[in-house]
């Protein structure tokens, strides 16, 4: 059954109210304090609530996560929440001071249900938990709306996922990734397949989601600029499992290579049922299907041979892959479904951003984000001025004995921003 | 050419198992006068605990055709005690009622099974693990896998065996009775509430049959997945006409075959304005169809003598 438990958008908007009316006094309250304290240093301004009973040489600042921790893409939200974790507690365990204050990091973390309204919802709970920044959301089609509240209340955002240009296009200060966009993406999947796989006709699925419809478009838009056919352009949903209709009409077109834009609850199914019905393509995908989880959903030997393009580099090229890796294996007792790297890294680019502000306060720090300059597990991450991440590389991948191998890495030029194809390598 | 029979295959498929689904809701419809929408839930919980049965047979070094049909017993099992209790504590104590509150509860319990049934097996789609290779056999250009000859004989076979029930002997009789008229039926010699609980049982059991097709046919099951479904095969059972068994065999069996047509040709009729992500919304428009123009269904059971 559909939840409509309660209105959103009436309580949103009275939420909002309340919280923009308790800064000022809030502000107030704080400025008053650093005066009657007549500090000579320049004091944190804690916007951020304060854990009872602290020491006062220490500050807890709480860093927001949103993701999606039930349903079928609960095993990547999960993932990028154990990201987070694992740096908080390693943020925490160097003891650096901020501001005079000894830095303690503590995540709150929200599930979405990859849910566009959700998600508004979610992120104005941690507005209202007075986070000072958040890592999320996975899902385009989530982060997009959420965006917008995280910047009316100044909180910096790093999505550690999504993909769709919009997100960085909206004119805000605060949102920033640590991948590449779909921009980018598209044009290298199309190319691969155009190029190395040689493909003459090409059919697209996609989920109709914000990531799977924009990934599908711009994939489509560089075929078609190649002159290549595509035979079909069929669109499902996030929730489908039922895709024989579909394939059997692509059946007929009989194309070389069939793409998916969305991710792996529908990709697996679909990498199955595709093999039932004897179809010769090739497959591939986006960042969505490159999982562990897509090839138990698909079964190995349906699996076998499929493509995924997924922004950043193989693990084991990583700077920081291959402890990262073992460190999460130890903590966590499996293996990175997709991630959780990247959610590791915006914390600490949070965390260098306050050291290099000094300040602890989103709207003191929130310009140093902006000129990051950092090497993390990932790569050296800085950002453009839109807040999409400089030269962010894309790697292909292709299921090989079970595990997704990485097949070849491409690194787009600054100007990646264009759709045109020939960006890239 | 080979592509509309392949469309044709795939929906006959997907329509036996709308048909043993709407079996149920058709059977408990025509002796209750109630829509038992938690029944499409039963299909969830029966897939489900299929699953986890199978799972662990298999871990044990059980095989796996053993294994399989272990887990429908053992889901068959559940699903029954599932549909008695229901029957006992939410529907019994309205059958007086006035029409609404029965409906109600069983909106209400179909939610309650669903979240717990989330709490139990979480959210996830839980994949099946591979039990066997399957075949694919080309019929005339298209290809059927043995999955989806085994769930249509299966479908068939137990179709079958409840007409036989219905027809040529006494429970059946009982049954037919009690639907013409219960409270003559009462006064006849038929135990009325147990023939009730026998219609729960046999519709459970059908149910749980067709959550093991489910799973088998694409391999995933999750909390969510008896709702659509359940939906749709109601729609199947008003399409072949509410209260008639032959009626809901008829009315899955074209649903499933409208639904896949439909997929398949949606894009092209419309010239690309509609995807086949609007498949759903083809069955539902036969269901606003079918209540508009023939409410009694195709084929109408005149009030007298239904199945």
């Amino acid at each position: 059954m559909i939840e409509h438990r309660r209105p959103v958008l009436p309580q949103t908007g009275h939420r909002r109210r309340i919280v923009h009316g308790a800064w000022a006094p809030g502000i107030a309250a704080v400025a008053l304090c650093l005066a009657a304290a007549g500090c000579s240093r320049q004091e944190p301004a804690s916007g951020t609530a304060p854990s009872a009973g602290q020491a006062p040489a220490e500050q807890t600042v709480k860093i927001g996560m949103a993701a999606p921790l039930t349903g079928p893409q609960a095993h990547i939200g999960e993932d990028i929440r154990n990201g987070v974790q694992l740096a908080i507690d390693d943020f925490n365990a160097t003891g650096t001071v901020v501001g005079g204050k000894r830095l303690k990091f503590e995540m709150v973390a929200e599930d979405d249900e990859a849910n566009p309204t959700k998600a508004t919802t979610v992120a104005q709970a941690l507005v209202d938990a007075k986070v000072a920044a958040v890592v999320g959301h996975f899902n385009s089609g989530a982060s997009i709306p959420a965006s917008r509240i995280y910047s009316d209340n100044g909180i910096p955002q790093i999505s550690p996922s999504s993909t769709n240009p919009a997100y960085t296009q909206q004119g805000f200060k605060t949102t920033f990734r640590v991948v590449a966009n779909d921009n980018q993406q598209g044009p290298t999947l199309a190319r691969f397949a155009l190029e190395r796989l040689h493909a003459k006709t090409i059919a697209i699925i996609d989920d109709a989601t914000a990531y799977g419809q924009g990934l599908a478009d711009t994939f489509q838009s560089t075929v078609k600029a190649a002159g290549a056919d595509v035979a079909a352009r069929e669109h499902t949903t996030d929730k489908d499992t039922d895709f024989k209709a579909i394939l059997t009409k692509i059946k007929g077109r009989k194309p070389d290579v069939i793409m998916f834009g969305g991710v792996d609850p529908q990709a697996g199914p679909m990498v199955k049922q595709m093999v039932e019905l004897g179809i010769p393509a090739r497959f591939m995908g986006g960042d969505g299907m490159q999982t562990p989880n897509f090839i138990k959903l698909a079964g190995e030997k349906e699996a076998e041979g499929v493509y995924a393009s997924m922004p950043g580099l193989p693990k084991d090229k990583m700077p920081g892959g291959r402890q990262f890796v073992e460190k999460y294996k130890a903590r966590y007792g499996k293996e990175v479904e997709l991630f959780a790297p990247m959610g590791y890294d915006a914390v600490f680019v949070f965390a260098e951003a306050m050291k290099r502000a000094g300040s602890v306060d989103p709207a003191k720090f929130l310009p140093e984000v902006a000129k990051t300059n950092y090497n993390g597990v990932i790569g050296p991450i800085a950002f453009d001025d839109k807040g999409d991440l400089r030269n962010g590389p894309i790697t292909i991948y292709e299921v090989k004995s079970g595990a997704w191998q990485p097949l070849e890495t491409l690194s787009p030029s600054d100007s990646a921003d264009k759709a045109a194809p020939g960006a890239a390598k | 050419m080979d592509i509309f029979l392949q469309q044709i295959v795939n929906g006959l498929v997907l329509g036996s198992i709308y048909a043993l689904v709407a079996l149920g809701y058709t059977m408990v419809y025509g002796i209750l006068g109630l829509i038992n929408f938690a029944h499409g839930d039963i299909v969830m919980v029966g897939a489900l605990t299929a699953l986890t049965l199978v799972k662990a047979l298999t871990a044990r070094g059980v095989p796996p055709y053993l294994a399989l049909c272990a887990a429908t017993a053992g889901a068959a099992a559940v699903c029954v005690v599932l549909g008695v209790v229901i029957e006992k504590v939410a529907y019994r104590p309205l059958r007086r009622a006035p029409r609404l509150a029965p409906l109600i509860t069983a909106i209400g319990v179909s939610i309650l099974i669903q979240y717990s049934a989330a709490t139990v097996w979480t959210k996830q789609y839980l994949a099946l693990p591979q039990l066997f290779d399957s075949g694919s056999w080309p019929l005339a250009g298209a290809q059927v896998t043995t999955v989806q000859i085994a769930i249509f004989l299966v479908a068939c076979l137990l179709m079958a065996g409840l007409m036989w029930l219905i027809k040529k002997t006494r429970t059946g009789r009982a049954m037919r009775a009690t639907e013409q008229n219960p409270d003559v039926a009462g006064l006849m010699g038929v135990n009325v509430n147990q023939v009730i609980v026998i219609t729960f049982v046999i519709g459970s059991a059908l149910a749980a049959v067709a959550g093991v097709m489910v799973l088998l046919y694409y391999g995933i099951a999750h909390y969510f997945m008896g709702f659509v479904l359940g939906l749709k095969a109601f729609t199947a059972a008003v399409l072949g006409g509410i209260g008639s068994v032959p009626g809901a065999m008829l009315g899955g069996l074209l649903l499933g075959v409208i639904e896949s047509l439909a997929s398949g040709y949606i894009g092209d009729l419309t010239g690309g304005v509609f995807g086949s992500n609007y498949r759903d919304v083809f069955a539902f428009l036969v269901l606003v169809g079918v209540l508009i123009l023939r409410p009694s269904g195709l084929l109408a059971a005149p009030a007298a003598e239904r199945a």
